[in-house]
């Protein structure tokens, strides 16, 4: 691809070179200088200003005794599990199912899939309103039952699970769209080779079918994991971190200690520590994923 | 039981082409099949059907009646005060206002990240250059930053530059954040074409530029279609980069909807709060019902190669 003659190095293909100038300006200022940047100022004692006075981890110390961190990790790390197991089990159940050779295939798909392609806010705003006292609970108390009660939104110890039935309702269909790709590629003389030996479908499934779609199962995995810990729309148009603190979740605090509190460096250092967690879920999938097969990028 | 009826249900599909008897539709497995799914599409179409129901009630009828029952008396006036009305604190423009500033933002949001990523991807996967991967590589990795940790320096970096609190600033921001993804749709893309195609274009003496206007563009339509219903539906439902990097005056339709219904003053109205939520939802919505298997592809091209 080298030009007629041999030009300097720099000037080789230098037409791609400018194309590919915005990517190499947001690679080297935005994701490489900005990333550390926070990391350095993130050991500074930073209030509004941005101020290089080091104060090497007096501000992880006191996140980690902010009872509001710690009420927060504690959120996310619920949700977490909860949305991981639950998105990954319906959605792959779902996919299953979908995946019988059924009529309105594409109308199922379409209403599962739907809500993902809804704002957070909009499905926090919605679930806001369904789980309110007007909502089910008046439904259910309508019914006869008048003690029922579903303080989801009210309760401190349950809000969160609110959370995570909204959150599940935008996710798990892109979960099962995933599943149901990886299922139709499954090539069909796995299933015919099972038939003969006579292994039940559900065996099939759980020991030839799912090891099978490892891939698969590893990038939804990595996908949702990363999502969730930028969680943060969704919970502002649900709660707004209430009642009290018992909903705030690590985006959260960041936004809030940054914006609105003026305490930069609690923000940054709690911004510090997702992005160490990101790069925890994240480097292991890299190196499986990535590390044995070098050259193939992408 | 039920598993022996799948297989052979199964087996008849693929052995014999004409199929399965009629009566095997009323098979134990094929009913659970269906039950499953219907039900599970009944829990996601109910707040769909909550929220269009409570937008035609009137507020006694909210206050009194059940959020799944259908309006006994259809009125439209919530809409109407959602789209003309409703108040963000002192103002109460409705939520048209923000509307307009999602459609200025997403404009040119749109078109830029395209353009910039399309060429990009191009020259990725055609012109390789030396460090051209690693760059690709880190550029992936960043997707999957939590914005967060990025948000202050670009605070900074926008204001030294002048543009933040603007509209140029959030487009500039949605730009540089749809990168990775866009980019990796383009050179996949890209890289799926038949390489004699770019070889005879060299061969004829085509440069850079030509052969990305006269052979990749119009070869390339299925992609933009779903770079651009990913990028409008992503930028349209972004709440974080709007409500820091527009400013008040540019506050898109998320961050105007979530100050309406979330607003502490006055007696909350939920019908015009649910209509507002509906207009808020109704674009990408459509987006979505319209372009179906493309927005399917989009996700998918997103999600299974990141």
């Amino acid at each position: 691809m080298a030009g007629d003659r041999k030009p300097l190095g720099l000037f080789r293909n230098l037409n791609a070179k400018i194309a590919a100038l915005p990517m190499i300006a947001t690679v080297l200022v935005v994701f490489i200088g900005c990333t550390l940047w926070t990391v350095v100022y993130s050991f500074t004692s930073s209030r509004s200003l941005p101020m290089l006075n080091f104060v090497g981890i007096d501000q992880y110390t006191r996140l980690f005794k902010s009872s509001r961190w710690m009420v927060s990790v504690e959120n996310i790390a619920i949700y977490g599990c909860l949305s991981l197991v639950f998105s990954i089990v319906v959605g792959f159940i779902l996919a299953v199912f979908m995946d019988q050779k059924i009529r309105f295939e594409n109308t199922f798909r379409t209403i599962f899939l739907y809500p993902f392609a809804l704002s957070f806010i909009v499905t926090g705003l919605v679930w806001q309103w369904i789980l309110n006292p007007l909502g089910i609970e008046k439904v259910v108390r309508d019914l006869g039952f008048e003690s029922f009660n579903l303080p989801l939104l009210t309760d401190r110890s349950l809000v969160i699970y609110a959370i995570v039935i909204a959150g599940l309702w935008q996710g798990t269909g892109l979960v099962m769209a995933l599943m149901l790709a990886g299922l139709r590629n499954i090539d069909e003389e796995i299933w015919k080779a099972a038939r003969v030996d006579g292994i039940p479908t559900w065996k099939t499934y759980v020991f030839v079918i799912i090891p099978m779609m490892r891939p698969v199962f590893v990038t939804t995995l990595v996908l949702i994991a990363t999502g969730i810990v930028k969680l943060y729309d969704l919970v502002v148009a649900m709660t707004n971190g209430g009642p009290g603190i018992s909903s705030e979740v690590p985006a959260k605090y960041v936004y809030d200690f940054m914006f609105a509190w003026a305490n930069l460096g609690q923000g940054l250092a709690a911004s510090t520590v997702m992005l160490t967690t990101v790069l925890i879920i994240l480097i292991p999938w890299a190196m499986l994923e990535f590390g044995g097969r070098k050259g193939r990028a992408g | 039981m039920a598993e022996a009826t799948a297989i052979q249900t199964r087996s008849h599909a693929h052995t014999e082409p004409w199929g399965a008897k009629p009566k095997r539709m009323f098979a134990p497995s094929t009913i659970m099949v269906y039950g499953v799914l219907i039900v599970a599409a009944l829990y996601y179409l109910l707040p769909l059907y909550v929220m269009v129901m409570t937008s035609l009630k009137g507020m006694p009828e909210i206050r009194l009646g059940n959020i799944f029952a259908p309006p006994v008396e259809v009125t439209f006036e919530p809409w109407v005060k959602a789209w003309s009305q409703a108040c963000t604190g002192l103002y109460c423009e409705g939520i048209r206002t923000g509307f307009w500033n999602s459609v200025k933002i997403t404009f040119p949001s749109v078109i830029a990240s395209i353009l910039i990523a399309s060429v990009n991807g191009y020259a990725l996967s055609n012109w390789k250059f030396r460090g051209s991967e690693v760059f690709f590589t880190i550029l992936l990795f960043g997707a999957f930053i939590p914005y967060q940790v990025m948000l202050y320096p670009l605070v900074i970096i926008t204001r030294e530059l002048g543009i933040f609190g603007t509209l140029t600033g959030v487009v500039v921001i949605h730009t540089i954040f749809g990168m990775p993804i866009l980019t990796l749709l383009f050179r996949n893309y890209f890289a799926s074409l038949p390489p004699e195609l770019f070889k005879a274009a060299r061969v004829d003496g085509a440069g850079f530029w030509r052969i990305f206007f006269q052979i990749m563009l119009p070869m390339s339509l299925p992609i933009f279609v779903v770079a651009i219903i990913l990028q409008v539906t992503g930028i349209w439902n972004d709440f974080l980069f709007g409500v820091i990097f527009a400013g008040t005056p540019n506050f898109p339709m998320t961050v105007q909807l979530n100050n309406i219904v979330n607003s502490v003053q006055g007696v909350k109205e939920y019908n015009v709060n649910m209509a507002a939520t509906i207009l808020t939802g109704a674009v990408p919505l459509l987006i979505y019902f319209l372009s179906g298997r493309y927005f399917v592809r989009g996700i998918a091209a997103g999600a299974v190669k990141g």
